[in-house]
């Protein structure tokens, strides 16, 4: 009886061996404990009466019924379509200068395209504060001279002028991707048929680099609508996000408000997700042959040149006025009321080093084990999607993805509804525990990881595993010995994708950390930058995550590169 | 392909393309050194080389998106050196047919007519008319992405002959094509550019696309043209080591000229024709050397080398041997028959060179 389960078992499962079959139906656990389950709980809750039991939909009608919901609605999809528009003026400009001419600073534009995303927005939110807000250095001096002021930090203006500049970079990577994939012959055939200039753009470019803007600009705008800490940073309560926090840690996670806003944000993810995947659906227009991809690029005339040159050193100021800011900041004793700080010090970072070093650590510790889980599950999924028959197989990846729809806001409160209730024996609720702050983390995260590790896996022939089983070695051998080591560079690349996202996240976290000493850094410097005295040292904080993240993404660069180089023959 | 579009046929005249002395160099590397040639109105030509040859750059400066150092391009009597790629009225066929994904076949191949402000009633007729002649009207709503190699080739070739270019110019067009696909496509190719008259310039790499379809062939290599002559003359008459090595299999049998014979290694002695190049080697084609069994007499002049079968290789109707000489391996065609027994590796044979079939070429 027990002998004849495990093949009657197998063909069930479509010819997978046991070690496959054990590890398919442990990460359908994993997903299922901390991904569904929770997101579930969440759902459920926003249905159901308070108090629990039975279905309703008054908690709906209560959510459509109340102004300050409404308008935090519509807060919300304004910021989120002011954003994408903000940040399609910044993207648009550089995609197009560096894909159609020779532009030296081509470099310059792909650096761009890093630099604010190394920075947690709602740190920019605050230096930017000093730049644009009403007693900023941009208002005094407008003011001094000109006598006028304009509100870029007002209400959810600066809400939209935060987020644009921190998240233009998902379009312009998009935008130019989709550039760089077009073909020189469709441009040429064109040409060749008569077609020129303006019409040449506006018939076979633009159409053909459209599917990837759109699926950036879906991007940036679930990113906007989601984010939690940069409008309470700017003291802009009334968007959703803010409100399901507040609702969860002001009421209490028996409040159903909290649940019903969390199910709008997931309505609205799946909504701009599929939004992306319908224009990316049957035009994958990826059209490069081997050999010469990308437009023709033509020399700049001086005039364009000085034109070319000029707006991205503007956008260029602009994207790192963030940073500036926050380094002058982290180096003032004060900063108010005048253009400059009034003087310089280093007691900022002391008092970071001796009081906050608990933060670098836990940031380290909980961002390196959620990408280390993510690459071994990333890992396992794509190996049993891509190379087994498994039934059911595509699931898996299905699941792990669907961790993008899921707003981190939600996954947070889906935490503590599930595992706030299990106790641990000496009476601690699972959910203070540090270890699920690293297991969101790593939920949140999975699906950056899995998509690398996919596209991975697919560049490694078959025929190279098969040439490995044929000279005796065991699947498993085989996955280490020679599929492992031919992924290393896309394994790298998702391993610091995952690790410097997590290391920046805040929106779930903000919900998770229960004590100061399990907090990681962008919770320290939430805390920090909260209160008027605390900017100095939040601002060294911030400098040091940016570093700290920076050097990570530079050295994982250089890791990636160096492997492409070795390995450039195989491919 | 139907071919019943007179309209497009008689709206064609050919035109002459003529290349004058053109040179093209990337930093240091000569792409292109000095070449002239001329294609002859209503003439279907061939660039034939190996991969780096030139050959498609050359087509790309005829189409205008490669830039010469140096030299003319003439269409007709027109000189188009300075031409932008949209003013030149030529037709490219792309080698990965570069339809645009996000249209529909008809709308590829409207795209043309549009740019030229053509009324959309004749814009219409046009592409109903075009699509008629390559036999994909059924399709004309799909999208590139929903065809068949075959189908793609033909559409980018409607696209191209919709706006009656001047000149046809396909880059390597069969590449793509499966082999029975591309044995019908260049027949197609062929009997469409005859009945439109059409002036065509094919690039290819293979050899047995150019001489099937082709007029006239310009051999390249190293961005010189080393030989321009029809299929035959080029087999028959190589200019040079070079094209006899392109073309066909040519054995090279070691030796020099020495006076007025060509002294092989080994010490047999052949005689040259008045006027061999000092430095010239002799070239035999493989079907031009006899295999001889049993003891017949030499016919008159010809000559024997004695050697044993090294390898052998049955290519269907023929058996290609590999003969040891002293004047180096040779290879050597071999009609099947049925009486006729077949040679083993090992064994001793002589061969027979005829001194009228015999090549002298230098590099």
């Amino acid at each position: 009886m027990q002998a004849s389960v495990l093949p009657r078992l197998r063909r069930a499962a479509g010819s997978a061996t046991a070690g496959q079959i054990v590890a398919a139906l442990a990460i359908a656990a994993f997903l299922l404990l901390f991904l569904v389950l929770p997101v579930a709980q969440v759902m459920i809750a926003a249905f159901q009466p308070r108090g629990g039991g039975g279905f309703t939909l008054v908690n709906f009608v209560d959510f459509f019924n109340t102004d300050l919901f409404m308008r935090s609605f519509w807060n919300s999809l304004y910021v989120s379509g002011m954003a994408v528009l903000v940040a399609s003026v910044i993207s648009l400009p550089l995609a197009y200068i560096t894909a159609r001419f020779e532009f030296r600073g081509a470099l310059l534009i792909q650096t761009l395209g890093v630099i604010p995303l190394i920075m947690p927005p709602f740190v920019g939110a605050v230096s930017m504060q000093l730049l644009f807000g009403r007693n900023g250095t941009i208002n005094l001096l407008l003011q001094d001279y000109f006598d006028i002021t304009i509100p870029f930090m007002e209400g959810l203006n600066g809400v939209v002028l935060v987020q644009a500049i921190h998240y233009f970079p998902f379009i312009l990577i998009n935008l130019s991707t989709a550039l760089a994939n077009i073909d020189r012959s469709m441009e040429e055939a064109a040409q060749s048929l008569g077609s020129s200039g303006l019409r040449l753009f506006r018939r076979i470019v633009f159409p053909l680099a459209m599917p990837g803007y759109i699926a950036g600009a879906a991007l940036v705008f679930i990113k906007v609508f989601d984010d939690l800490a940069t409008p309470l940073l700017l003291n802009v309560k009334d968007m959703l996000a803010p409100q399901a926090y507040l609702r969860v840690t002001s009421i209490g996670i028996a409040d159903p408000m909290g649940y019903v806003i969390s199910v709008v944000l997931i309505v609205f993810s799946l909504l701009s997700m599929s939004v992306s995947s319908l224009a990316l659906r049957g035009r994958d227009y990826a059209t490069t042959q081997r050999g010469g991809g990308g437009l023709d690029r033509r020399r700049l005339s001086p005039v364009q040149a000085v034109l070319a040159y000029g707006i991205v050193v503007f956008i260029l100021l602009l994207v790192l006025s963030p940073h500036i800011a926050l380094t002058l900041l982290s180096f003032a004793t004060v900063w108010s009321f005048s253009p400059l700080p009034d003087s310089f010090t280093l007691a900022h970072y002391g008092r970071v080093f001796a009081e906050s070093a608990g933060y670098m650590k836990n940031t380290v510790l909980y961002a390196g084990l959620a990408a280390g889980i993510d690459i071994v599950l990333g890992i396992a999924i794509a190996y049993l999607v891509l190379r087994t028959k498994m039934i059911g197989r595509q699931w898996l990846d299905y699941g792990a993805m669907a961790a993008l729809a899921v707003p981190g806001v939600v996954l947070g409160i889906g935490y503590l509804r599930s595992f706030y209730d299990i106790t641990l024996p000496g009476g601690v609720p699972l959910a203070t525990l540090w270890i699920v702050i690293v297991l969101a983390l790593a939920v949140r995260r999975l699906p950056y990881a899995l998509r690398a590790c996919t596209a991975a896996l697919q560049q490694v022939s078959v025929a190279l595993e098969e040439a490995g089983e044929n000279l005796g070695a065991t699947k498993l051998r085989v996955i280490r010995r020679i599929v492992v080591p031919l992924m290393t560079g896309g394994i790298l690349a998702g391993f610091v994708t995952s690790f410097a996202t997590a290391a920046v996240e805040l929106s779930a976290t903000l919900m998770l950390v229960q004590s100061n000493a399990d907090a990681p850094l962008t919770y320290g410097l939430y805390v920090f930058m909260q209160s008027p005295a605390g900017r100095g040292p939040g601002a060294a904080l911030g400098i040091i995550a940016v570093i700290l993240v920076a050097g990570c993404t530079l050295v994982s660069h250089l890791l990636i590169e160096r492997h492409r180089r070795r390995s450039g023959a195989t491919r | 392909m139907s071919l019943a579009d007179s309209s497009l046929a008689k709206a064609i005249q050919p035109v002459s393309v003529t290349v004058d002395r053109v040179s093209l160099s990337y930093g240091n590397h000569a792409v292109l050194k000095d070449v002239s040639l001329q294609v002859q109105p209503g003439e279907f030509f061939a660039f034939l080389g190996p991969s780096g040859c030139g050959k498609t750059t050359l087509l790309r400066l005829i189409a205008g998106f490669a830039h010469a150092q140096d030299g003319r391009i003439l269409i007709g009597e027109r000189d188009v050196t300075d031409l932008r790629p949209w003013q030149r009225d030529v037709g490219l066929v792309f080698q990965n047919y570069a339809l645009w994904p996000h249209m529909t076949v008809a709308q590829n191949v409207a795209f043309g007519l549009e740019e030229r402000r053509l009324p959309s009633a004749e814009v219409r007729k046009r592409v109903g008319d075009m699509l008629d002649l390559v036999g994909l009207s059924a399709l004309a709503d799909r999208r590139p992405s929903q065809l068949s190699g075959g189908q793609q080739q033909r559409v980018a070739l409607a696209r191209t002959l919709a706006v009656r270019p001047r000149v046809l110019l396909l880059d390597e067009p069969l590449s793509n094509l499966d082999a029975k696909m591309r044995v019908q496509v260049r027949r197609e190719l062929r009997d469409l550019q005859r009945s439109l008259g059409i002036t065509a310039i094919f690039v290819t790499h293979d050899q047995e696309e150019a001489n099937t379809v082709c007029d006239r062939i310009a051999v390249m290599n190293s961005g010189v043209v080393q030989q321009v002559a029809t299929p035959m003359e080029l087999f028959s008459r190589p200019a040079n080591l070079f094209v006899a090595n392109f073309l066909g299999t040519a054995n090279i049998l070691a030796g020099q000229v020495d006076g007025v014979v060509y002294r092989l290694a080994g010490g047999t002695v052949m005689p040259v024709p008045a006027g061999t190049q000092p430095g010239s080697k002799l070239v035999l084609r493989s079907q031009d050397i006899l295999l001889v069994t049993g003891n017949s007499e030499p016919a008159a002049g010809g000559i024997r080398l004695s050697g044993q079968v090294r390898d052998r290789e049955f290519l269907g109707n023929t058996m290609r041997y590999t003969v040891g000489t002293a004047a180096g391996d040779l290879q050597v065609d071999v009609l099947i028959t049925v009486t006729a027994m077949p040679q083993s590796i090992g064994d001793a044979v002589e061969l027979e060179l005829t001194p009228q079939r015999a090549l002298y070429l230098t590099h």
